[in-house]
């Protein structure tokens, strides 16, 4: 088995490192940012739509995200080196698939509630680009515990976004936040409307090609060259 | 054995699916019965909201039995069925399905009664399909078997903020008073109309403005559900004002 996959994209030296070295925290903190999936990596736009109308389903979806993206990482990367190369893509499919399962089956039995308001899109994470994306990039060329934080921290990245979405969506589009009234009664008599259009999925890409603009103009690494 | 070579495909990714296999099987046999648990505690929630009674995941069992008097199997003609499933048990889709194949003369129909503060009320439950998958629902009706009481729906995966809404007591709230028989007492159900006439009509109440479809399955979830209560009740309410006319008459 020495046949090590020779085009390793972002291999991380494998000399003894602490847990939380600079470069496995970059590995955490990255993501929020410099290269998140959605706003620089552009990946995971859909699910990013769907869910996030409301924050309470938002949050639950990241954490669900956050924990797919973390096991299925760490599971690819202690069988990385005996996963046949052709049927790469099937096996890492195969274990977010198991994970996403047991993720909906335990939110199911034990938070029956946030379960129902996400209904598919618990199962949807299947198809998360975001997850995927890292399993083939990062978990396949690189050590357990790396490919653990890396996972985290998309998925973290991932959520970040989702919760900044929903919270514009959910307070412009229902006057709410979780759930509770923020924009008062007051204010609908004397002729304010929740905006439809926001609740709308188009609106949360315009949202998120805002948070993009924003972020952009503000983040000088991720200005390119002209 | 290389790790690329057929042999060690085959092997790799039939371990996989077995390894993959078991384990999800024992979580689904482990969780399943809290799973169940859960599925049957948010029917009660359900039936019990729908006359008004709040419960949570905790106490709604208790309530279940200390308020719903009586579980009735109906037939289609409107009899009372007795011995087979229990009403509790019986899986309105499964029953609804039946039309498909031919059977729907043996469809059998689920009602509950209510005892709260000495009033009783028959809970219907209904279910159709909204735009993006099943909704479904229980009906409250007074004694009088004509005036909704209370309603409480759910759905599948209706999109949140527009035909979600009808699970929330906003919307569900619309339909109380509202009458499912016209003066007549003929069956008109009460229906879902878009723009502001609802408040009056006593068979209409506001759909959600931007959840047109979900509003239509709505209307035609009640209507097709409760039609077939409609002779039950009939019966029941041929059989007790006779009983009146002739206490009545024995009065006098």
């Amino acid at each position: 088995m020495s046949n090590e996959i020779s085009t390793a994209p972002e291999k991380v030296k494998s000399i003894k490192e602490p847990l939380f070295s600079p470069k496995n925290k970059r590995l955490l903190y990255d993501p929020l940012n410099n290269s998140n999936p959605i706003t620089v990596q552009v990946l995971g736009i859909c699910s990013a739509l769907a869910v996030t109308v409301k924050m309470q389903p938002s949050i639950v979806m990241a954490l669900a995200v956050v924990v797919v993206t973390a096991f299925s990482s760490l599971i690819i990367s202690i069988i990385r080196n005996i996963i046949p190369n052709r049927i790469r893509i099937i096996v890492q499919l195969a274990v977010v698939a198991a994970m996403v399962i047991l993720v909906d089956q335990f939110l199911k039995a034990f938070v029956y509630d946030v379960s129902k308001q996400l209904s598919v899109f618990v199962g949807l994470i299947i198809t998360n680009c975001i997850v995927m994306g890292r399993l083939e990039a990062f978990a396949m060329a690189n050590k357990p515990w790396p490919s653990f934080i890396d996972g985290i921290g998309n998925g973290l990245g991932y959520g970040v976004i989702l919760v900044i979405v929903s919270i514009i969506r959910e307070l412009l589009g229902s006057g709410e936040l979780m759930g509770f009234r923020i924009i008062p009664e007051i204010a609908y008599e004397m002729g304010y409307f929740d905006n439809g259009l926001v609740i709308m999925p188009p609106m949360a890409l315009i949202v998120v090609g805002i948070i993009i603009w924003v972020q952009r103009s503000r983040n000088k690494k991720l200005i390119e060259a002209k | 054995m290389h790790k690329d070579s057929n042999k060690a495909t085959f092997l790799f990714s039939s371990v996989m699916v077995i390894v993959i296999a078991i384990m999800l099987s024992v979580a689904a046999i482990v969780l399943g019965p809290y799973q169940a648990r859960n599925t049957r505690i948010e029917k009660m929630e359900n039936i019990l909201s729908s006359v008004g009674i709040n419960s949570t995941s905790d106490d709604a069992e208790k309530s279940f039995s200390k308020f719903i008097t009586g579980q009735i199997v109906l037939n289609t003609k409107g009899e009372p069925v007795t011995g087979g499933t229990a009403a509790f048990d019986i899986d309105l889709k499964k029953e609804l399905d039946k039309a498909k194949t031919g059977n729907q003369d043996k469809e059998l129909f689920p009602l509950f009664v209510c005892e709260k503060e000495n009033k009783t009320f028959y809970i219907i439950p209904v279910r159709g399909k909204g735009l993006w998958g099943p909704i479904w629902g229980f009906i409250a009706l007074e004694e009088d078997m004509n005036t909704v009481n209370g309603v409480s729906f759910g759905h599948k995966s209706e999109t949140p903020g527009l035909g979600a809404e009808i699970e929330t007591g906003r919307f569900q709230e619309k339909f109380k008073g509202k009458k499912i028989l016209d003066n007549e007492g003929n069956f008109v159900s009460v229906k879902v109309i878009k723009g502001s006439t609802g408040s009056t009509n006593p068979h209409g109440v506001d759909a959600v403005s931007g959840a047109t479809i979900t509003s239509d399955g709505v209307s035609e979830m009640l209507q097709r559900t409760l039609s077939n209560y409609i002779p039950y009740f009939k019966r029941i309410n041929t059989r007790t004002s006779e009983y009146r006319t002739k206490y009545q008459n024995n009065e006098q």
